[in-house]
């Protein structure tokens, strides 16, 4: 569906706001007591090898450290690869998420395994730089043969009304992310919602990304002092539902920063079954942008198969 | 008339006094089968929450000076004083000893932790060495702590045998995941309240009370332990098993004396590893 016909007129900054702040007014008490009852739920046995599993498979492998060498990221790609060296039935993660001037080491590094190449891009993580350095950024990611681009929005545009804007960096962005041959970047958008300040603004935003033809909304950089929480993911997986019912266009959700422990994912995974539904419980649809986590996971994963606590002793660093 | 405020005897994990994870508790009854107290029964979440608590205090204690670490150990023996009455009367109810010898029980306490405490600067004069070797170098031998202690008390002994338990694990720098006697409990318990408030940080000792038959291979098999200490066990062998395929220091039952001995060196350092470094001395 075309952008116009969604929003029923012409695209101006007037239209855009008109119809974003239209919509409904977040319950904030309501969001974060259900995200709350959500995770009170107790998965055991084989739904707990099962989400397990799952979580691995969401997982992005992410390492954003302005310390990164071609060294380090080599070793992320090949934890991925093996991220149990004892037991190659293990799952591996979707995506390594690097930025962009590493992207041709994971690449070589990952060589023919089906782990994608996630590129963080657009002046990441402030978003601050003018629109044909970001460009300029996406394309260069996107040419070294990134699978997915993740972007962040202008949050002072946004926060400062100018909705239009947004949207059409947005746009541009996904452009750049075309390939002359080949299937496009994926492109993820990422909110930054520990800086929008409110629940109105994290659905608007989400609403906005959307319209701009994100594949995937996401939460955070991951370098804010709040990242992804609970609540917020559940409202973006309510957005990424409306808009489907809407469009029928099937949007993912990515949650990042902050997701440490195999406890939490799970919780994150019974939100997206009873939000979003089950069709969302998918790699396609659902992402944890995470760093620390798959040790996690690792350790939880062989205390059910060996019924013996593992230490981080027993899990590589990286 | 007023009601008793009765107490809840809670376990003490990284410096807290947390419910038994699983929610479940057990009857303690005194020497005349009276039910004295309700105490959290641990479940082997509680094991894996301790070790966690254990692993995270472990290089902060051990980094401690043993000058500090003494400190530690000598405000525990005075704040462990200054509650006589309250282990007395534990002890003397649970046990069935008469005042008189709950009294001796709790002084043998406090001198066992009193003498642990001077040793925290001393081991290394004692048990290390400067060795003889052929060439310019200084070769000089040390003694680390091993790490996470796992330990269970003596079943037999209200206060003083769990003292002589932890104490010896912690004096190095270890930190120590400690089951308590299943029926003699209370003192122990109370003993973390005196830990909890005497500059010990939290997460260095860290006292779960319930069954050792449903802990044990799940504290001993903890792939993040590093030594454990089975006194209080019943089926040492199987254990003493597990504890190989991680290569655990093991202290097996019997060992030691936890009663009538303030203590023994050689149990503080079977908890330690010997670091041997070579120094080029020059000429």
């Amino acid at each position: 569906m075309q952008a116009e016909e969604i929003v029923g007129s012409r695209l101006t900054n007037q239209s855009l706001s008109r119809w974003l702040h239209s919509l409904p007014g977040v319950d904030k008490v309501g969001l974060e007591a259900r995200a709350a009852s959500l995770a009170t739920r107790s998965i055991k046995t084989t739904s707990k090898v099962w989400g397990l599993d799952m979580a691995i498979k969401m997982m992005d492998l992410t390492t954003l450290e302005g310390m990164d060498t071609p060294q380090r990221v080599r070793s992320l790609c090949q934890k991925a690869m093996t991220p149990d060296m004892d037991d190659p039935e293990c799952p591996t993660p979707a995506a390594i998420c690097v930025y962009g001037d590493m992207v041709p080491h994971a690449k070589a590094a990952l060589g023919k395994s089906k782990i994608y190449v996630a590129a963080v891009a657009t002046a990441f993580p402030s978003g601050r730089a003018s629109m044909k350095v970001k460009l300029q950024d996406t394309k260069d990611a996107v040419a070294f043969g990134a699978d997915e681009i993740d972007m962040v929005i202008d949050r002072g545009a946004f926060l400062s009304g100018n909705y239009l804007e947004v949207f059409k960096q947005i746009q541009a962005v996904k452009q750049a992310c075309q390939r002359p041959k080949g299937k496009p970047a994926h492109l993820k958008v990422i909110l930054e919602t520990g800086e929008l300040q409110t629940y109105d603004n994290i659905r608007r935003a989400s609403y906005l990304a959307m319209l701009a033809g994100a594949d995937f909304i996401k939460t955070s950089t991951g370098k804010v002092t709040v990242n992804a929480t609970l609540p917020i993911t559940l409202l973006m997986l309510e957005a990424v539902r409306d808009w489907f019912d809407q469009t029928g266009e099937l949007i993912g959700v990515k949650p990042a920063g902050g997701i440490r422990t195999a406890k939490d994912a799970l919780k994150y995974l019974v939100v997206v079954k009873e939000t979003a539904g089950e069709r969302w419980l998918t790699p396609e649809l659902f992402r944890f942008g995470a760093s620390s986590l798959l040790n996690d996971v690792l350790m939880q994963r062989k205390k059910l198969l060996t019924k013996t606590y593992l230490g981080p002793d027993y899990v590589s660093v990286d | 008339m007023r009601l008793d405020v009765k107490k809840t005897y809670k376990l003490f994990i990284a410096g807290k006094f947390p419910r038994s994870e699983s929610g479940r508790s057990y009857q303690v009854k005194d020497s005349k089968a009276n039910h004295v107290a309700n105490v959290a029964l641990a479940s082997r979440k509680d094991v894996r929450d301790a070790v966690q608590a254990a692993r995270a205090a472990q290089p902060g204690w051990a980094g401690a000076s043993a000058y500090n670490r003494g400190q530690v150990l000598y405000r525990i023996a005075e704040m462990l004083e200054g509650r006589r009455e309250q282990f007395v009367s534990e002890i003397s109810s649970l046990t069935g000893k008469t005042q008189k010898q709950a009294d001796a029980e709790v002084s043998a306490a406090i001198d066992s932790w009193v003498w642990h405490a001077g040793w925290t600067d001393k081991i290394d004069s004692v048990a290390g060495s400067m060795n003889p070797v052929a060439g310019p170098y200084f070769n000089i031998s040390t003694n680390q702590p091993t790490g996470v202690v796992g330990a269970f008390a003596p079943q037999g002994s209200a206060l003083v045998g769990f003292v002589n338990t932890i104490a010896p694990a912690i004096v190095s720098g270890n930190t120590v995941v400690v089951v308590t006697s299943e029926h003699l409990s209370l003192p122990a318990l109370t003993l973390g309240e005196v830990l909890a408030t005497s500059d010990l940080p939290g997460g260095v000792v860290n006292i779960l009370s319930g069954k050792e038959a449903e802990l044990s291979s799940w504290l001993v098999g903890h792939m993040d332990v590093n030594a454990v200490d089975l006194e209080g066990t019943s089926n040492p062998t199987e254990l003493e098993i597990s504890a190989a395929n991680t290569v655990k220091r093991v202290i097996r039952p019997g060992t030691y004396l936890r009663e009538g001995s303030k203590g023994n060196l050689q149990h503080i350092l079977d908890l330690m590893e010997v670091k041997t470094v070579w120094h080029p001395k020059g000429h």
